[in-house]
């Protein structure tokens, strides 16, 4: 097994302790991916659900661009921001959901037997969702491009927002690893995606802030971090380069993935009894 | 046919039963459309004010009357997983060997999913009234609109079950749901019909939901339109899908 040999020296025998962190995380994380390529089943719904409502809604909901000073005059280059924001949300049932299955199954108290780091394990785990983040976002991209959204960035931004999207994917990634190291089924995992969901739709994926008529709303949204994910990458789509809106979508992120990451690797240790 | 009433009777006890004693299946089903009326209702709240935006009671009893007929909907999805999962689990195969006639089966997981509906339907009418939802519809448009819904609920809980009965697989969640969340959202969801443009406007125009949901919005506002084209397309669709939920049940039989 992959993880095994990364463990192990070449000889066999005993175990190395030299195997350095690059290598240990490569090991799981290619694992991982290939766990996550072989459920192809499991992954056609994630990454069809929010085409299928970008789809729906791009066009029904495309008589909002009739409001006065609406930013944009096709709905669909509004919303796409909300199709890669979406996507990420799958992802992190995906990585919680696949972790938690390892929990449950004992292959991580297996791993905690071996000197594997903790953070190896935790960042080669969410591997297989980076890499799905990684083709979500291009193949949300591409069918945007396909069915007529213009980037007003230009293709510098259309890299700019792969990339964010792919560091909003695995943040989100890490924070379905810490609900599964946290509470161990995933069961519990998908039972939490409903409030993820919920802090979707109080933002302002659907319409501007400025634009929403109901007050408590319109604060929920501005309070909502959320809101800050969707207008970067809305702003590289239908604004151009505006570097305030790009250094919150940023900043929010990191401070998501950096919390995550923590709390998970503190989850880890408690879970692996490493304490 | 006391045979059937009881079989029916135990089914739908134990269906409501579970559904109240396990906050993890009761908690989405209520949150769910409660999040979609808050989200609709005040979000897109401003969708109002746009050119040739014409309803009386305004825009959050526009969005209610969809999240809910969608409630109805996904009562019946919803029971539509518990069956799967009652056949993953294997008590679905030791009841259909204990029940003395089977079809009660059906009729039981049916009238839980009404029921599992009514508490649903209750909340979620309690929160557009307590958000200011304007009523004004007479006593027998609001019975023809819950009447509406039930039909709905029926139909769509037909469907769920002969879903499940066909794959008895908890895998088969994706194949009850999508396309009865597809039919709906394909609807005049947040504008009236009059107002979409394009090929979603060419699909709402033929989608049998439109009609279910322009005839709901009618009987809120006090202004009735295709009732009884909605009633008459809801009893064709039931009367369809009870056949097919039939053969789902033969299927399962024949699987042992």
């Amino acid at each position: 097994m992959a993880v095994e040999a990364a463990t192990l020296p070449s000889g066999g025998g005993a175990v190395s302790h030299g195997t350095g962190l690059v290598e240990q995380t490569l090991a799981v994380a290619r694992r991982a991916v290939v766990r996550t390529a072989r459920q192809r089943g499991l992954l056609v719904f994630p990454m069809l659900f929010p085409l299928i409502l970008f789809a729906i809604n791009g066009s029904a909901l495309s008589p909002a661009t009739r409001i006065p000073h609406f930013p944009t005059r096709h709905y669909r280059d509004f919303l796409i921001a909300m199709t890669f924001v979406q996507g990420a949300m799958f992802v992190s049932i995906t990585a919680g959901v696949d972790l938690a299955r390892d929990i449950e199954s004992g292959f991580l108290n297996r791993l905690a037997l071996t000197p594997l780091r903790t953070q190896a394990l935790l960042i080669g785990q969410l591997g297989g969702a980076l890499v799905l983040g990684c083709v979500q976002a291009v193949a949300y991209l591409l069918v945007g491009l396909a069915t007529g959204v213009t980037l007003v960035s230009g293709v510098g931004g259309a890299f700019v927002l792969l990339g964010l999207s792919i560091l909003i994917a695995f943040a989100f990634a890490s924070l379905g690893g810490f609900l599964a190291l946290r509470f161990g089924t995933g069961e519990a995992v998908q039972g939490i995606f409903p409030l993820l969901f919920v802090t979707l739709f109080l933002s302002s994926s659907s319409l501007p802030r400025n634009l929403i008529k109901t007050t408590w709303f319109r604060d929920v949204a501005t309070y909502n971090p959320m809101s800050y994910l969707i207008e970067s990458l809305r702003s590289l789509v239908i604004k151009g380069w505006d570097f305030q809106a790009l250094a919150l979508g940023f900043g929010f992120s990191l401070v998501l993935l950096v919390i995550t990451l923590g709390l998970s690797e503190a989850a880890m240790r408690t879970r692996l009894a490493r304490r | 046919m006391m045979r059937f009433f009881n079989v029916a009777r135990g089914v739908a006890w134990r269906s409501i039963h579970n559904t109240l004693v396990n906050p993890a299946i009761l908690v989405p089903s209520i949150i769910f459309p409660l999040f979609f009326l808050i989200a609709f209702a005040g979000g897109l709240s401003r969708i109002a004010d746009i050119p040739n935006f014409h309803y009386r009671p305004g825009y959050t009893a526009f969005q209610f009357v969809f999240v809910f007929l969608q409630s109805a909907a996904f009562g019946g999805v919803f029971t539509g997983f518990a069956i799967a999962r009652d056949f993953d689990s294997g008590f679905a195969r030791r009841l259909l060997l204990s029940a003395p006639r089977r079809s009660g089966i059906i009729a039981g997981y049916t009238v839980g999913a009404l029921l599992r509906w009514a508490l649903t339907g209750t909340v979620v009418t309690v929160a557009a009234l307590i958000a200011g939802m304007n009523v004004y519809g007479s006593g027998i448009d609001l019975v023809a609109l819950i009447a509406l819904g039930v039909i709905v609920n029926l139909v769509s809980a037909l469907w769920a079950c002969g879903v499940a009965m066909f794959l008895r697989t908890e895998q088969a969640g994706a194949l009850i749901q999508m396309p009865v969340f597809v039919l709906l959202f394909l609807a005049p969801v947040y504008v009236p019909l009059p107002l979409l443009t394009g090929w979603i406007h060419s699909i709402a125009n033929i989608n049998p939901a439109t009609a279910v949901l322009e005839a709901g919005r009618g009987l809120l506002a006090g202004s009735p339109v295709k009732v009884g084209l909605a009633f008459l397309g809801l009893a064709g669709g039931a009367f369809v899908l009870a056949a097919f939920a039939r053969r789902g049940l033969a299927s399962a039989e024949r699987a042992g």
